[in-house]
């Protein structure tokens, strides 16, 4: 679109689509093990192993996944699983703003095709990897990134569908804290360059403490509007280049 | 019924993500937009830590707390973030035995 008008670093096609999966590959180590607990979790719950890999190729979102699942296994109604994964997975609407702020000079086709592949960590690296987007052919930076994690996300949840009984029951609930870990790792680095971050981080961890515990918000939405409000403390707190 | 649902499932996870790929480039953003957006990565991640961290074993919050604080300290390290990961899978391990 209006591409001409940026100022780009020069590089191929081929080398924004290796960088990108290099910058995809922590989340591609770090998927594996929660795709394949999800996926005897999943084929515990009596999915088979076609609806198990297709809902990791269809949904392609790990917490709303475990849910589902779960949900499945208690026998839940078609509507209340749809239902509590939008509320859940409502948060990627406000991180595709961001996201999409970021990327706001590509096509809309492009835009469209790269917001479908966004997830937390997705988000979270190319978030960390802002710099990129004024790159020439950088659409295949970002694209990579978000295939490397896709290409992860189902090849572990068929593994784990596949292996089912063979993982013992403790390991799989060990890797409970994969996802978690994961997050940590992405925001650890940038708090220690930017204190800020840091405020911003421990105010939203707080205020979904409140909105979940005292407030009684569902999880979905106590997690929307801690990160709306939260990152509301910027404004005045924050350089705009902070967080580039 | 199952495919049924995961279809289901699909469209109200996919909808949210695109919206904004079509409503972005309309709005003329303000500095304050932007600070705001760009904080929003951060916010998440918090959002997305705590409290749920504390549910990763179920009425032993202190374990996935535990597990959270290994994580941290190796991440400080400026190492690949699959060590945190991996550091914390084995702390909780090794307290669940």
């Amino acid at each position: 679109m209006k591409e001409e008008a940026v100022v780009q670093t020069q590089q191929s096609i081929g080398t924004a689509f290796k960088q990108g999966s290099v910058a995809g590959m922590p989340i591609f180590l770090g998927y594996m093990p929660i795709a394949i607990a999800y996926g005897v979790l999943a084929s515990q719950s009596g999915l088979t192993i076609f609806e198990t890999t297709m809902m990791s190729v269809l949904v392609f979102a790990g917490a709303a996944q475990f849910m589902a699942a779960n949900m499945i296994a208690q026998g839940a109604l078609f509507l209340q699983i749809v239902v509590a994964t939008f509320v859940l997975n409502f948060r990627h609407f406000i991180m595709s703003m961001s996201f999409m702020n970021q990327l706001k000079h590509y096509s809309v086709p492009w835009k469209f095709g790269l917001s479908l592949g966004l997830t937390d960590e997705t988000f979270a690296v190319s978030a960390l990897h802002k710099k990129e987007a004024h790159k020439e052919n950088s659409k295949f930076f970002y694209l990579a990134l978000i295939l490397t994690a896709y290409f992860s996300w189902v090849a572990g949840s068929f593994a784990g569908a596949l292996l089912g009984e063979i993982i013992p029951k403790q390991l799989s609930d060990s890797m409970g804290i994969a996802l978690y870990a994961m997050f940590i790792g992405l925001l650890a680095p940038s708090v220690k360059k930017e204190w800020r971050i840091g405020v911003v981080a421990v105010v939203s961890m707080l205020l979904n403490y409140m909105f979940s515990e005292f407030v009684g918000l569902e999880t979905g939405w106590a997690i929307v509007l801690a990160t709306v409000v939260g990152s509301l403390i910027a404004i005045p707190m924050m350089e705009e280049d902070d967080a580039q | 019924m199952t495919m049924l649902t995961i279809l289901g499932m699909a469209i109200v996870t996919m909808v949210p993500r695109f919206i904004p790929a079509f409503i972005m480039d309309r709005l003329a953003l303000k500095p304050w937009l932007n600070k705001w957006l760009n904080a929003i990565p951060f916010a998440a991640l918090g959002a997305l830590i705590f409290p749920g961290i504390m549910t990763v074993i179920e009425d032993a919050p202190w374990i996935g707390i535990t597990g959270g604080l290994v994580a941290a300290a190796i991440a400080l390290l400026n190492v690949n973030v699959i060590f945190s990961v991996v550091g914390a899978i084995v702390t909780v391990y090794l307290l669940t035995i």
